[in-house]
């Protein structure tokens, strides 16, 4: 185990294990992975307390990139094997990420009821409106109109998923946007999404300049949120709702029951068992 | 299986006790089984539902005999029918005959013709008459009372047993059942008691347990201390049992939102270090497949017991059937070797169970354990079963060698496993195909390499005797798994009662099946017959697929809803090599 003195020294690179990403030149994932990684340092959490899970795609690769433990898990159910550790395993630090197709297409569900149950959980969810890692298709968060996927040539036509405003109506404690062309910043949202008691949420627009070569420009269009951080779940609904989803900030925190593990008064398994006898 | 399956036909007593919502033909039940045990027998006791949620008829089925029982019987010795509403819808499931008996009030009308048509003979008694002489009496009570009179029961044994089961009711209500057992019991004349019935015997310790608490119990006796649980017929129940007591156990059972995410709750639980299991049926283990196959590819030890029912699709949810054999070994994708482990009875699902988690644990992998609507929503007077001495528990490598190799190929093919909180032992699990050092790999060697020991780590494992439990010597070879034993067992003794030699196996580990032993166990048995309730023999092509079976080998395949009887499998047998 290390000493508090240990992990005052450690450097946000002692986080990065010595696996080399996969990602492409330039992937917005790139700066996610720094921000994590500076942020454990900035709390100096010791690595063997810290999990981080996920699902499948391009950006779900990172927890074998980060040295404390991971869960690369299947596609979508991140927040589900999450909530399992977290619950049997109240002492660990667990952090969740994932792309916007697998929390909110396939892992939809369970971003609800993760918001809802309100696990003292962090939940980073890197958005580049699209499925990288199956070769650009359209996802939840990708706009109705974009045609450049074989599989919807005339756009989706769909209106877009709006990931903070679910996150708001469903119950999430805690939720804040972020850009992975600014690490430090985004550095600075998940050390406070990890020290908020309760279930954290972090949009992360992140680009995928190999299929939306366009996303390069999110640089010159992110701007911070206009209203300050609220506890009031209706000023929070009308600033994410009024917002061109580029805003970046935390929108709203509030105190909310965090769920636990009830426990009883103890009884040993034997006593148990006799409750069958006759 | 410490327990013989002996129950003499004759020496056991099978009762109905059938009515309309709020009629108290299941409390009477519960009662009269409890009785059962405080008279110092054994019972099982069944029931049956009409598709309503709350307040339709149903049916309670107690079978009771000097000796454990498994299984139901041929027929009915005695109905009692609290009311004739919707009885019809029971018709196929009671069997009833010249020797059996039917107790009515006349004031319910008469005796529906497709019961009375079985030639029964029909006792009335004025069951609603005596009800409402006694204050806040009810008919369930009277006609219990009438029960122990015809069956011969002491009736100390049946009030006792109502006070125990109405307790929560309070006194009163426990006082007018008291009175109007007693006078139900009067109200018999002598001489109207069965003359086979088993008679009490002194009075020793039993357990009365339900098939879905028993998985429960097993659960917690492997050292399960986390719960994921979405709820489904026929396998709440385990749920319910468990949510109380894993809180006194300092464990946890979380209510997820479907059971995508219960499977997948308990792999994270699981890679936490802790013990853990989720319970279904057939909807919603298709449901978990995909993580399923996940815990076997980054080999976190997980536990289902799915509860099967009539399937396909929502099939018939309150009905019993043992027709997801195929998905439980055959539904994962890729090769992804598990374990496959079937319950013989409902004192079985305690160790079975136990054995499942303790198995997974060991070999950090997948245990399906398949019990059924028959095991789960029935409940046995049982002997207080004892605790097995299974050693079987993840290994934690506390102080793992540096570099740490989580998937690393071991002499035992079971790789080191830590848990979060271990300084040195910092890894990713994946369900990625991955190297030793658990980073991402699609190179052949390593694919191979671990796909071999997932596979070894099952195959190579000494599972002991507990794998099938084999009775017997003989010309017959009755072969059978899961809930369908206590029929089998029940038949062969019946057959040997007449001069035949029969042997039993009765397979409890289904995968991976001890493929070469099985094939010594049915040596040269010149009739080998396959006994399973499902449709498409899946048991029986599964035993060929694997080449276990001789080319002669005969399948009896029959679904639920019917439970299969012993009668059947006797008549089978004797009927010669024509099935
Ligand atoms: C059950 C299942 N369906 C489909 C896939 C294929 N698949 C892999 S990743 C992915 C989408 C990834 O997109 P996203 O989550 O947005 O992450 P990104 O790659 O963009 O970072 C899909 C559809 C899969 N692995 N599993
Ligand atoms: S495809 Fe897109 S998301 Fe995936 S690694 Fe490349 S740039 Fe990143």
């Amino acid at each position: 185990m290390s000493t508090a003195q240990d992990r005052k020294n450690l450097k946000p690179k002692d986080y990065k294990s010595e696996i080399k990403p996969i990602w492409c030149p330039g992937c917005g994932h790139f700066s996610v992975l720094s921000a994590i990684t500076k942020a454990l340092a900035h709390l100096g959490l010791a690595k063997e307390q810290v999990a981080l899970i996920s699902g499948i795609g391009c950006s779900s690769r990172i927890p074998a990139y980060v040295d404390t433990y991971g869960f690369h898990g299947v596609h979508g159910r991140a927040l589900a094997v999450a909530s399992g550790l977290k619950a049997a395993r109240p002492d660990l630090t667990v952090l969740t990420a994932g792309g916007d197709g697998d929390g909110f297409s396939i892992g939809g569900n369970h971003f609800l009821h993760a918001c809802r149950r309100n696990m003292d959980l962090t939940y980073i969810a890197m958005d580049n409106e699209v499925y990288g890692m199956t070769k650009g298709q359209a996802s939840p968060t990708t706009a109705p109109d974009w045609s450049h996927s074989k599989l919807t040539p005339h756009g989706t036509g769909i209106r877009r998923f709006q990931p903070a405003a679910i996150a708001l109506a469903s119950g999430a404690s805690f939720i804040a946007r972020g850009f992975s062309g600014d690490p430090s910043g985004l550095a600075r949202l998940v050390v406070e999404a990890i020290q908020h008691p309760g279930f954290s949420f972090v949009h992360v627009l992140s680009p995928c300049p190999t299929f939306r070569p366009e996303q390069r420009a999110w640089k010159q269009q992110v701007h911070p949120c206009d209203l300050e951080t609220t506890d009031n779940p209706i000023d929070a609904a009308h600033a994410i709702q009024s917002d061109d989803g580029r805003s970046l900030g935390i929108f709203y925190i509030e105190s909310l029951p965090v769920w636990r593990s009830e426990k009883a008064a103890q009884r040993s398994l034997s006593r148990i068992e006799q409750e069958f006898l006759v | 299986m410490n327990h013989s399956y002996f129950t003499p036909h004759e020496n056991a007593v099978s009762i109905t006790i059938t009515g309309s919502g709020g009629s108290g033909a299941v409390t009477a039940g519960l009662v009269l089984l409890e009785s059962v045990a405080r008279a110092g027998l054994y019972g099982l006791m069944g029931r049956s539902v009409g598709p309503q949620i709350r307040g339709g008829e149903s049916a309670a089925m107690v079978r009771f005999s000097s000796q454990p029982v498994d299984c139901p019987g041929d027929r009915f010795d005695l109905l009692v029918a609290l009311d004739w509403r919707n009885v019809l819808r029971f018709v196929d499931e009671i069997p009833l005959d010249e020797r059996s008996l039917i107790i009515a009030d006349p004031a319910a009308g008469d005796a529906p013709e497709a019961l009375t048509q079985s030639g029964a003979q029909l006792l009335t008694l004025p069951i609603k008459e005596i009800a409402s002489g006694v204050k806040g009496g009810r008919i369930n009570m009277v006609a219990l009372g009438a029960v122990g009179a015809v069956c011969a029961l002491p009736p100390d044994a049946m009030t006792e047993s109502a006070a125990h089961t109405l307790a929560p009711k309070g006194d009163a209500v426990v006082a007018a059942a008291t009175e109007c057992i007693l006078k139900g019991y009067d109200s018999v004349a002598e001489g109207r008691s069965f003359a086979a019935a088993p008679r009490p015997e002194r009075a020793r310790a039993r357990w009365n347990i339900s098939g879905n608490e028993a998985s429960g119990l097993g659960a917690l006796r492997g050292g399960v201390r986390f719960v994921a649980a979405y709820p489904i017929t026929p396998a709440t129940e385990i749920l319910e049992w468990l949510a109380p007591r894993l809180e006194q156990l300092d464990g946890t059972l979380l209510q997820a939102e479907d059971e995508l995410a219960s499977v997948n709750m308990i792999i994270g639980a699981s890679f936490g270090g802790v013990p853990a299991l989720t319970t279904t049926s057939g909807p919603g283990l298709s449901l978990m497949m995909e993580g399923l196959g996940l815990a076997v590819a980054s080999e976190i030890p997980a536990v289902v017991v799915n509860v099967m029912r009539g399937g396909p699709s929502t099939g018939i949810p309150t009905k019993s059937e043992q027709a997801d054999l195929n998905i439980a070994i055959y539904g994962f994708h890729g090769d992804a070797p598990h374990l496959v482990l079937a319950p013989l009875s409902i004192t079985d699902c305690i160790a079975t169970t136990q054995w499942g988690v303790g198995l997974a644990e060991r070999l950090q992998t997948v245990a399906i354990v398949l019990t059924d609507q028959s095991l789960g929503q029935a409940r046995a007077v049982i002997d207080p079963p004892e605790m097995p001495l299974f050693t079987l528990s993840r290994q934690l490598a506390d102080q793992p060698t540096d570099p740490y190799l989580r998937y690393r190929v071991t002499a035992e093919a079971v790789s080191p496993v830590t848990a979060p909180g271990t300084a040195d032992g910092i890894y990713t699990g994946d369900g990625l195909e991955h190297n030793e050092r658990g980073a991402p790999s699609s190179i052949a060697a390593d694919h191979l390499a671990q796909l071999e020991k997932r596979q070894r780590k099952l195959e190579g494992f000494d599972y002991g005797k507990r794998w099938a439990e084999i009775e017997g010597e003989g010309d017959i070879c009755l072969l059978t798994w899961g809930s369908s034993a206590g029929v089998v067992f029940e038949a062969a003794n019946r057959l040997r009662a007449q001069g035949q030699t029969v042997r039993v196996l009765a397979v409890r580990l289904l995968a991976p099946l001890r493929t070469q032993i099985l094939r010594e166990a049915i040596g040269t048995a010149q009739r080998v017959l396959v006994v399973e309730q499902n449709h498409q023999a899946q048991f029986f092509h599964y035993l060929n697929a694997q080449q276990a079976l001789p080319p002669s080998a005969e399948s009896y395949a029959r679904p639920g809803p019917l439970p299969i009887r012993p009668g059947e499998i006797v008549d089978l047998v004797q009927q010669g090599g024509d099935v």
